[in-house]
């Protein structure tokens, strides 16, 4: 377990280093979910006032376009060079390596968050910040389990030629559970009296999720890389 | 050997025929509902079709489970067969379901947790049938992945749905069977099964012939 | 570098054995009952044109690809049985360096020496930087460096865990005169440290003289070289006249 840990500790700490260095991730998905904000915010905002509660599925559509555009560009950039395959060379766990880099997309989708709340709390003067801690707990949760899907499904497209188109198809279905709960979570905070009973509902929901897929991921990764 | 299959394969397709052969005549007999007259008669090959995509998915969901772990060329054969019918029969649902909303519920379609589940069921499946297609060399090894997460995923996506939809209520119209209704439905539904069984089993058989065939010309270029 | 005996290492082996390996995609054939063996101390070219199988083979030497027919050992066991320590003796340089180019030289090599949780790992990466005559450019971002020095640094990082089997990928590619002098001589160290080295390239000029033996692949099939007469080319250029 301590080996499994300073595996993941090690993959999660070369690839925060280089996105400290390149930058390029945290800057094109930041502006990427930024104009996804601005273009829901043409399509609900009428008359001047937006749209009533729209602000929930905002955050979340921008979040999960954000995390795919994220999620294929960290393994473009191992695959470059070819890296993958050596992380694979290496004799250790292989999925400790999957949980390092499961970890540097999680700690990358959650600066997006914090700016993505930030501007929608901004541009439709919302009330999401007022349930602060539900509504990071359900952003860490449904996090977790929208990354794990799809560091997998990245991991698995790297060899593949079309995984620029296949990523979307295969990433949206499995994680609408995420989303759905996700959205409807930050409904029930965002609700004039908000209703914590329904948001710890679909907290649980995707913790279960998270547990389900996180074990799942961890037991297919090994057959799933090998060519 | 191969007679003995044949025969018991002439057996299936048989019985599947009858079955559905009589399935409207059966249907045709049965009364009609009070509210939704002739229209409820979709009932009879919405529902079956529901089932059987159902067990098109769980079917391909263990195929491709037991192929990633075991690596037999096999179960990924019956797998694929299975993901084709399970887009078949999900398709099907799916259009059959707004024409019976289109009488029932007024609009085309309604965001009923059944109707939405199945609409992303049929979404996973078609993923895998265009990752088969256009992912490359070991596609077969990635598609069995997605298929075990789209069946793992089914509880979650029919539990958020349901729930979604209880924050927007709206009434639904489940029909409750009538005896009389009872025996042509089950009939319908064991008519699909068959079918089903029939449908796999063929395109397995195909999917056989085809790695009998790459097996052939691999072996031919050998020499 | 010093040839730890194979008694000390249970994951160590003495020969690597490929016995009528084939690997086809689909209905693409990338190798046909190929059979080979390496053996210790030995340096082996492994020649061919493109697209004759020799990235696959090598792959599958490495344990990353699975035969479809046929089996690899490594002394006596196949990748499947001896698990994932098997990897710890094996080392593949690419064509693909499989270098990061945001970090610098050294911090390549540490984190590489960390996946393999290499002892000493901060002699072993001066003495690497050294040989590949990086050790001033050990602190710049390898994004900076030219061809033939990310070449030296991969093939210095492929060998940092000393690993028994050596599999090069046209190591050739991109070297000066200097370097490719410098890597002959690593060759020639590989043999002396009695490691097994496979080296895949079309640089026959290079290798004549450095390899012990050759062997030909031609459409995924092991073809035949004449043992002597000639230099590695003419041979090399007969055999594919055939």
């Amino acid at each position: 377990m301590g080996e499994f840990c300073r595996i993941a500790w090690l993959v999660m700490r070369k690839d925060l280093r280089v996105e400290v260095r390149s930058r390029e991730l945290v800057y094109t998905t930041v502006f990427f979910a930024t104009s996804c904000v601005l273009v829901f915010s043409f399509a609900f905002v009428r008359e001047g006032r937006p749209l009533a509660g729209v602000e929930a599925g905002i955050v979340w559509v921008a979040l999960a376009y954000a995390g795919q555009l994220a999620l294929g560009r960290a393994f473009e950039r191992e695959l470059g060079q070819d890296a993958l395959r050596a992380l694979l060379l290496a004799p250790v766990e292989r999925s400790a390596i999957f949980v390092g880099k499961l970890l540097g997309i999680v700690l990358l989708m959650a600066i997006v968050e914090v700016v993505v709340v930030f501007l929608v709390t901004l541009f439709f003067s919302s009330a999401l910040i007022e349930q602060a801690f539900w509504l990071a707990a359900l952003l860490a949760a449904a996090t977790v389990g929208f990354a794990a899907v799809g560091t997998l499904f990245a991991a698995m497209l790297a060899r593949s030629q079309s995984r620029a188109v296949l990523l979307p198809v295969l990433l949206y279905p499995v994680t609408i559970p995420v989303l759905v709960a996700g959205v409807s979570g930050t409904i029930a905070l965002l609700a004039a009296e908000p209703n914590l009973d329904q948001a710890r509902f679909w907290l649980a929901l995707i913790a279960f999720f998270d547990v389900v897929f996180l074990t799942l991921t961890l037991w297919t990764f090994e057959p799933l890389m090998a060519e | 050997m191969t007679r003995m299959r044949n025969r018991s394969q002439t057996i299936w397709f048989a019985a599947a025929v009858l079955l559905f052969a009589t399935a409207p005549v059966l249907i045709a007999m049965a009364p009609n509902e009070a509210t939704m007259g002739l229209v409820a008669k979709i009932f009879y090959f919405h529902v079956p079709a529901w089932f059987v995509m159902f067990a098109a998915v769980f079917v391909c969901g263990i195929a491709s489970a037991v192929y990633l772990f075991t690596e037999r060329a096999r179960a990924d054969r019956l797998a694929v067969s299975a993901a084709e019918l399970a887009v078949l029969f999900g398709l099907m649902g799916l259009t059959t379901g707004p024409l019976w909303g289109r009488v029932s519920w007024g609009v085309w379609w309604q965001w009923d947790v059944r109707l939405t589940t199945a609409l992303i069921l049929e979404l996973t499946f078609i993923a895998y049938l265009l990752l088969r297609r256009y992912g490359g060399p070991g596609s077969e090894k990635l598609s069995a992945g997605l298929a075990l997460f789209g069946m793992a995923n089914v509880p979650f996506v029919y539990v958020s749905v349901n729930f979604w939809r209880t924050i927007h209520p709206e009434t639904t119209v489940v029909p409750t069977l009538e005896m009389p209704m009872a025996g042509p439905f089950w009939w319908c539904v064991a008519a699909y099964f068959a079918l089903f069984l029939v449908m796999l089993d063929g395109r397995r058989r195909l999917e056989e012939q085809r790695a009998a065939v790459d097996r052939l010309r691999l072996a031919y270029d050998d020499d | 570098m010093s040839a730890t005996p194979a008694a000390e290492d249970p994951f160590d082996f003495e020969q690597v054995t490929v016995s009528n390996v084939s690997r086809h995609y689909g209905r693409r054939r990338a190798l046909t009952r190929v059979s080979l063996t390496l053996r210790r101390g030995e340096v082996v070219g492994l020649l061919g044109p493109n697209g004759a199988g020799k990235s696959t083979l090598l792959g599958l030497l490495a344990s990353l690809i699975a035969p479809s027919a046929g089996t690899v050992r490594y002394g006596d066991r196949t990748a499947d049985a001896a698990g994932a320590l098997l990897r710890g003796r094996l080392g593949l340089l690419s064509h693909e360096l499989r270098l990061y180019p945001e970090l610098t030289a050294r911090e390549n090599l540490d984190f590489f020496a960390g996946l393999y949780g290499l002892p000493d790992a901060a002699a072993r990466v001066s003495a690497a930087l050294e040989r590949a005559r990086l050790a001033d450019r050990a602190g710049d971002a390898v994004q900076g460096f030219s061809r033939g020095m990310r070449q030296r640094l991969a093939l210095e990082r492929t060998l940092l865990h000393d690993p028994r089997l050596v599999l090069l990928d046209e190591p050739f590619t991109g070297l000066d005169e200097g370097s490719c002098r410098a890597l002959a001589s690593r060759l020639r160290d590989l043999r002396s440290a009695r490691r097994m080295v496979l080296v895949a390239t079309h640089d026959l000029d290079l290798i004549d003289g450095i390899v012990d033996r050759a062997v030909l692949l031609r459409r995924g099939r092991v073809g035949t070289l004449a043992e002597a007469g000639g230099t590695l080319r003419e041979r090399y250029r007969a055999a594919l006249a055939e």
